[in-house]
């Protein structure tokens, strides 16, 4: 049998959800004889492939390009793995909601007290916020939940190792809301 | 000495379980180790039966019933965990996060918080309605305390504590339904507050970190409970 394909993908969130994966050290090398990383932002491809096993996702649903990511990675993958609080459940991205669009862009980069040079709002090449951040499962079905902010090593090993097993993780005992 | 009230007997998960007249379904649950997951009950505050966590079948009746608010009855039936439940008490759970702003990896209460502790515990692994991203307002004007209305359950143990046990009455809910919140006073600046003896008992009954103590670092928000107990047996026995 071939390797398990995955990806690893970052929406909006700080990837702290990846320093986490980085953080399985050793566990790395073995985990890598039976899966394949096809896509991440660690690997040199730009397009997501046509057929994945395992996707992997940090980061809330918050622009119009994080929106149309997630949808395709969804129509081309058979497991999806909401990764973290941001991806759970909104996280910290999601504060902005109270807030209009039009507002935030100001302070982001025309608002005199915190920006003191060339105050201008970018056009170009540059995704556009949605009204409202939102978790992953409101806008795609996911499969498993990994909450945490972010969540372990340890967690995320087992994650990927019961998935490798045919398993539905139980994660109940191992993370939380903000662990 | 008080007469002491009769005896009853029943079945908690169909264990033979007994108990005085006087005495909740909670009361007898926990005495026999059998966990009834509770957010808004506190030992020493009077029962308000606000938060429905606690909620329990019992045969033969058509509605489901608050353990902490229903008396045993001869020969009832009760199950506390039947599936039935477990999709209400998640379902209520999950309404709580989505009524609040429940960040808890930026919350000083991270760690040491009932709500988390719960939603752990009953296997709350996202929250499937929408978040209402309520605006809610935050009061630092107390010298030592803070409220957050962002992380309020409504539990009113506050308002139960600051009421029954400390007598000063600071706190109440105002409004109905998501603008319901907790004020002190008629309203007012919490550092305004003329009824307020800043005793602290509020903070250290809440849940959640909707009360804490202002300056205190993420991890070491740790509430206390034990004096509840002790200040309310205390108080009845003046009472007689
Ligand atoms: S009050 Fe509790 S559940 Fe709410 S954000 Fe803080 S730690 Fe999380
Ligand atoms: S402030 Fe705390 S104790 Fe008071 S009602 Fe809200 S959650 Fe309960
Ligand atoms: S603990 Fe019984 S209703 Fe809240």
């Amino acid at each position: 049998m071939g390797k398990v394909t995955v990806a690893t993908v970052w929406l909006d969130g700080c990837s702290g959800c990846h320093m986490s994966l980085i953080d399985m050290d050793e566990r790395l090398i073995e985990l890598a004889e039976h899966i394949e990383v096809v896509y991440s932002p660690l690997v040199d491809r730009k397009d997501y492939p046509d057929s994945v096993d395992v996707a992997i996702v940090e980061g809330a649903v918050s622009t119009d390009e994080d929106e149309a990511k997630i949808k395709k990675i969804r129509t081309h993958t058979k497991v999806l793995v909401a990764l973290g609080d941001c991806a759970v459940d909104a996280n910290v991205p999601a504060m902005r909601n109270p807030i209009k669009v039009q507002d935030v862009m100001d302070r982001g980069y025309t608002d005199p007290e915190t920006v003191a040079l060339q105050p201008q709002i970018p056009t170009e090449n540059l995704p556009r916020l949605l009204p409202y951040v939102r978790p992953m499962h409101e806008v795609v079905d996911v499969d498993v939940f990994v909450q945490g902010c972010p969540p372990s090593a340890d967690t995320i090993y087992y994650v990927i190792t019961e998935l490798l097993a045919g398993r539905q993780p139980d994660l109940n005992q191992m993370t939380r809301p903000g662990a | 000495m008080a007469v002491r009230s009769r005896i009853k007997t029943l079945k908690i998960d169909g264990r033979d379980v007994s108990g005085h007249e006087d005495e909740s379904i909670l009361d007898i649950a926990r005495e026999n180790n059998i966990y009834i997951p509770t957010l808004c009950q506190l030992d020493g505050l009077s029962i308000v039966g606000a938060c429905r966590l606690c909620l329990v079948e019992v045969q033969g009746w058509r509605k489901l019933v608050p353990a902490c608010a229903t008396y045993i009855e001869e020969g009832m039936e009760v199950f506390t965990n039947t599936e039935r439940l477990q999709n209400y008490r998640r379902m209520i759970l999950e309404l709580l996060f989505s009524e609040g702003n429940h960040i808890c990896a930026i919350c000083v209460s991270n760690g040491n918080c009932e709500l988390q502790d719960l939603a752990q515990k009953l296997g709350m692994d996202h929250v499937r309605f929408p978040n209402l991203q309520p605006v809610r307002t935050v009061d630092m004007t107390h010298e030592r305390f803070v409220v957050d209305r962002n992380r309020c359950v409504l539990c009113a143990r506050c308002v139960r504590v600051c009421d029954e046990i400390e007598g000063a009455h600071t706190w109440d809910i105002k409004g109905r339904g998501v603008d319901a919140r907790v004020i002190p006073d008629l309203d007012i600046d919490w550092g305004d507050s003329p009824t307020c003896t800043s005793c602290g008992k509020c903070v250290n009954v809440c849940p959640t970190g909707a009360l804490v103590v202002k300056g205190q670092p993420s991890g070491e928000m740790i509430k206390r409970q034990e004096f509840l107990v002790y200040l309310s047996e205390i108080r009845e026995a003046r009472n007689g």
